[in-house]
């Protein structure tokens, strides 16, 4: 591969040109290109084995690419071993060392750089300031908590002063309440120490939260790359919208097709006006799979018959089934007359006026938050 | 990470292995079976054959001797099997944590002391002069000294204390592993004491049981000094006949062949318990 | 807790089982250690008194075992072989550790099984196939070129590559347990924080394996300090501790002075186990 050398590749912190990696059989990373610019925070969300952590080990240098470049601050590192790369990595289960207290732990990589023994302790001691536990250096590590732990794995790496800084799901095994502290405290260190974070995740809404840019990986390949909003409005393929965030699915045939717009029917017999999106409108005749997120489904009380779905909007008649209340983001269940369960949103004030299991309800959302992809 | 790197790696941490293997185990079973294949026909010249072996099937004493052994052992085995299974369920599952770990360790403590301390410790309260006997005269018991030493009751007696370690062990750190639930399980479904021992229970501890049995029929088998000292001369141990041969009679082809018998007779009782109890020797003895 | 079905006398019965069982465990090292402190000349009853005369007394016929040139040169040469023994034993128990657990290659359960089987092998027999070898290699080679190879006769490097041999795969296995729980992305992070392979073996696994390096040590120690089937058949003149007592024991009959050894050797035993015990024992695992 034939290496970038013109100024515009070294505004990125990390660039890879079609990576490929195959163990045996698996194609795990197959031709996987990205570029994330300085100082960002990039996540690569994607389902357990579909090649991010391969990918990320790749980039920390545990594992040799088959074909491809990977190339930080625009100088190629294939071959480098990975003591020589200034690429840090925070491991899923944190790998702090517990033969060596907390300020041992921060001091080892600095050692192993060479670093003057009378500079290590005032950049030890400087970390840790940033990372808000100045008074943990003389704790053992099984002496702290859960978040602490977190904060130490990654000032391990950031006295370093990495390039760039890899996180392999470190969240994972923190309990809910802490793991949704540790996302808004994990954007806040990334803004603090300005590196490019490069974060994997099986979670969406860590992903979501957190990134400037999302990657969305299945099966070793990138199937969209872009901001979170981006992802969840307009995904690019039926993976990114039935992984980004919760929708209801559906999967059905078009029984008309129009310019960007199509009319379908599901295979339980609902139909109704899709916006095609994918790039592609599918022709007659063909299976799509369609998306509705239950925020855009809008529930009225009061019978009706299920409309003809006009041109902008679908409208549904169906009893409720029953509630699935969570505070604010509470949802109904319905139960439409062809016999399939739809979810919506729904506001719950506990007053008399909230919906009641086998209440008659109409369902109406418009014909552009209907997404469908050609199946 | 690179290959040289692993192959070169692999290389250096398997010589020391093979050296071992092939220099102090392998190298030597063979050099003992040659030398069991010999006999001395006349000084300094020799004839090979299966004279060594056909003079221990045409000596009676010497099978017989071979087959009291074995099935002593077995014996034994069975025994620490019934008394060490006891107390391994004890220490594992009925203990409180605190006094578990304490009998462990006094279960180990023994480990670390010789045979022959052990042994010499049952001699002093055994033998005419010993501990039992006087105090058996002192209650007025008994009206003269009694010799508990050398007979085969006090053999076997000192055998099982002797290897009843090397059984409990194992027996622990496999039903330590267990769930207790399972066995609330099996009561809660029904099942009595006993089904819930035999169907539950000792499935699941049969790694460690064979592990076990194994180890303690080797240990028994190959033993040497509990059958001499609390079995007097006559106690017909297998080793002592091979001990008689090399060092008092120097006949070294015969002792090797009778080495190589015990080793081929232990590894058939062992090779028969694995079949039969459908495990493998690296899921069993390794483990322990 | 776990036998809710069981009635109070059957627990009772339980309980007094295991307690006739520890006593039973116990009565033969109370004999053979008690008897050291009696001021008798021979280890019987009745008791005749409290003395210390069989560990320190300097003159016949209640000489004590500090006094005792055979018994502590026994001692010396027992701790010299158990050292060297418990040092080779642990090297290469960590080489196999290593080798089972980390690297892949061909027929490797078949390797892993003979790595287990000396274990297994009668301790006479591991002794006599042993001394055969190297009498027959020393006799060849004295034969053909006329050397004589005196380190092959029965002898201290016999009695440790004796009990070295099945030693060995007792610190295999102890390692290999510690090491397979290590968590490799340890290494991984210390590869990543810019350690080279030496130094992440000396600060991160080695450090880890530390425990269980101290413990094999202390048990290869034992068991080789303990050892006598194997030993017997390849001691020469330097004859360790347990083949000394032995032949005072059928030669001049037990005398007190022997209880003294064995309560020292019991002692002895007992401050290892225990400190190996310390050592294996996590602080807390984090």
């Amino acid at each position: 591969m034939a290496s970038n050398t013109g100024g515009d590749s070294v505004q990125h912190d990390l660039e890879c040109s079609g990576v490929s990696k195959r163990f045996g059989s698996v194609q795990a990373v197959d031709d996987v290109s990205l570029e994330i610019p300085r100082g960002s925070f990039f996540s690569i969300l994607g389902p357990s084995g579909c090649g991010k952590t391969t990918l990320m080990r790749m980039i920390a240098g545990f594992e040799e690419p088959d074909a491809g470049d990977i190339r930080i601050k625009g100088a190629s590192v294939l071959g480098t071993l990975p003591n020589r790369r200034n690429v840090k990595m925070v491991f899923q289960h944190l790998a702090l060392f517990p033969m060596m207290n907390v300020f041992e732990n921060i001091a080892y990589g600095l050692r192993c750089a060479g670093v003057a023994k009378a500079d290590i302790a005032p950049k030890v001691r400087a970390v840790l300031e940033r990372v808000a536990l100045p008074d943990v250096a003389e704790r053992e590590i099984h002496q702290l908590s859960g978040g602490q732990k977190q904060r130490i794995a990654i000032a391990r790496c950031m006295v370093l002063d990495p390039d760039v800084l890899l996180l392999d799901e470190p969240l994972g095994a923190l309990d809910l309440k802490l793991r949704e502290a540790m996302k808004i405290e994990l954007k806040l260190l990334q803004h603090q120490f300005d590196t490019t974070f490069v974060y994997i995740t099986h979670d969406q809404s860590e992903a979501l939260v957190m990134s400037d840019n999302v990657a969305v990986m299945n099966d070793g390949r990138f199937e969209q790359v872009g901001a979170p909003q981006t992802l969840y409005h307009e995904p690019a393929s039926a993976f990114v919208a039935g992984f980004v965030g919760d929708t209801n699915r559906w999967s059905g045939t078009v029984t008309k097709a129009g310019r960007g717009q199509v009319r379908a029917e599901t295979a339980s017999g609902l139909a109704m006006v899709c916006d095609a999106r994918g790039g592609a409108t599918p022709s007659a005749g063909d299976a799509v799979e369609i998306f509705v997120r239950p925020e855009f489904i809008n529930v009225e009380t009061g019978a009706g018959k299920s409309g003809r779905a006009s041109a902008t909007t679908n409208r549904l008649a169906g009893t409720v089934d029953s509630l699935l209340f969570n505070g604010a983001n509470s949802r109904v269940l319905v139960r439409t007359e062809a016999g399939g369960l739809i979810e919506a949103d729904v506001v719950l004030t506990g007053g008399t006026g909230d919906l009641r299991p086998g209440d008659d309800v109409r369902l109406t959302w418009s014909a552009k938050q209907t997404m469908c992809f050609a199946g | 990470m690179n290959k040289d790197i692993r192959r070169l790696t692999l290389i250096l941490l398997f010589t020391p292995f093979a050296l071992w293997i092939v220099l102090l185990i392998v190298i030597p079973h063979i050099g003992m079976f040659i030398l069991s294949m010999r006999e001395k026909v006349a000084p300094r010249v020799f004839e090979y054959g299966f004279g060594n072996y056909i003079e221990f099937a045409n000596e009676p004493i010497y099978w017989n001797t071979l087959l009291r052994t074995g099935s002593m052992s077995l014996l034994v085995t069975a025994i620490a099997l019934i008394i060490g299974f006891p107390v391994a369920y004890y220490i594992a599952k009925i203990a409180g944590n605190r006094t578990k770990g304490a009998l462990f360790l006094i279960c180990l403590i023994p480990l670390w002391v010789s045979d022959l301390i052990r042994a010499f410790g049952w001699i002093l309260l055994l033998r005419e002069t010993g501990v039992v006997s006087s105090s058996l005269q002192w209650l007025g018991l008994v009206d003269g000294p009694i010799e508990f030493l050398y007979n085969d009751v006090t053999v076997i007696m000192g055998l099982v204390y002797t290897v009843i370690l090397f059984m409990i062990v194992p027996l622990v750190s496999t039903l330590d592993g267990m769930d207790n639930a399972m066995i609330e399980a099996g009561y809660n479904l029904g099942g009595n004491g006993f089904t819930v021992l035999r169907r539950i229970i000792v499935p699941y501890a049969m790694p460690g049981i064979v592990a076990g049995c194994i180890v303690v029929f080797m240990l028994t088998a190959g033993s040497y000094l509990t059958p001499i000292l609390l079995g007097g001369k006559n106690s017909s141990w297998f080793t002592e006949q091979i001990y008689n041969q090399f060092i008092t009679r120097y006949n070294w082809e015969s002792g090797a062949a009778f080495g190589f018998l015990l080793l081929a007779f232990t590894s058939l009782v062992v090779w028969l318990g694995l079949k039969l109890s459908g495990q493998t020797l690296s899921s069993t003895v390794a483990r322990s | 807790m776990l036998i809710n079905k069981a009635s109070a006398p059957f627990l009772a019965g339980y309980r007094l089982f295991i307690v006739a069982f520890f006593i039973f465990l116990a009565a033969p090292l109370l004999a053979a250690g008690t008897f050291a402190f009696n001021d008798s000349l021979f280890p019987a009853l009745p008791w005749r008194g409290f003395t210390l005369d069989w560990f320190f007394n300097d003159t016949e016929p209640k000489l004590g075992m500090f006094h005792d040139r055979r018994l502590l040169r026994g001692l010396y040469y027992s701790f010299v072989i158990a050292s060297i023994v418990a040092l080779l034993s642990v090297f290469v128990g960590t080489c196999n550790a290593f080798l089972f657990v980390r690297c892949s290659f061909p027929w490797k359960n078949f390797f892993y099984i003979v790595m287990v089987v000396p274990l297994v092998i009668p301790g006479v027999i591991l002794g006599i196939s042993i001394l055969a070898l190297a009498s027959n290699l020393a006799n060849s080679v004295e034969n053909s070129i006329g050397w004589d190879l005196g380190f092959l006769r029965p002898g201290i490097l016999l009695v440790v590559l004796g009990q070295f041999s099945f030693i060995t795969t007792i610190t295999s296995l102890v390692i290999a347990a510690r090491l397979k729980k290590f968590d490799q992305t340890m290494e991984e992070a210390a590869y990543n924080l810019g350690a080279g392979r030496a130094r992440v073996l000396a600060t991160i696994t080695l450090p880890y394996l530390r425990p269980a390096l101290i413990g094999a040590g202390i048990v290869a120690f034992l068991v080789s300090f303990e050892n006598f089937n194997t030993t017997l058949f390849l001691v020469g003149s330097e004859a360790p501790l347990t083949i000394t007592m032995y032949d005072r024991m059928v030669k001049v009959g037990s005398t007190p002075v022997l209880n003294a050894v064995s309560f020292f050797l019991m002692v002895g035993s007992a401050l290892l186990a225990l400190i190996s015990v310390l050592v294996q024992r996590d602080p807390k695992s984090g």
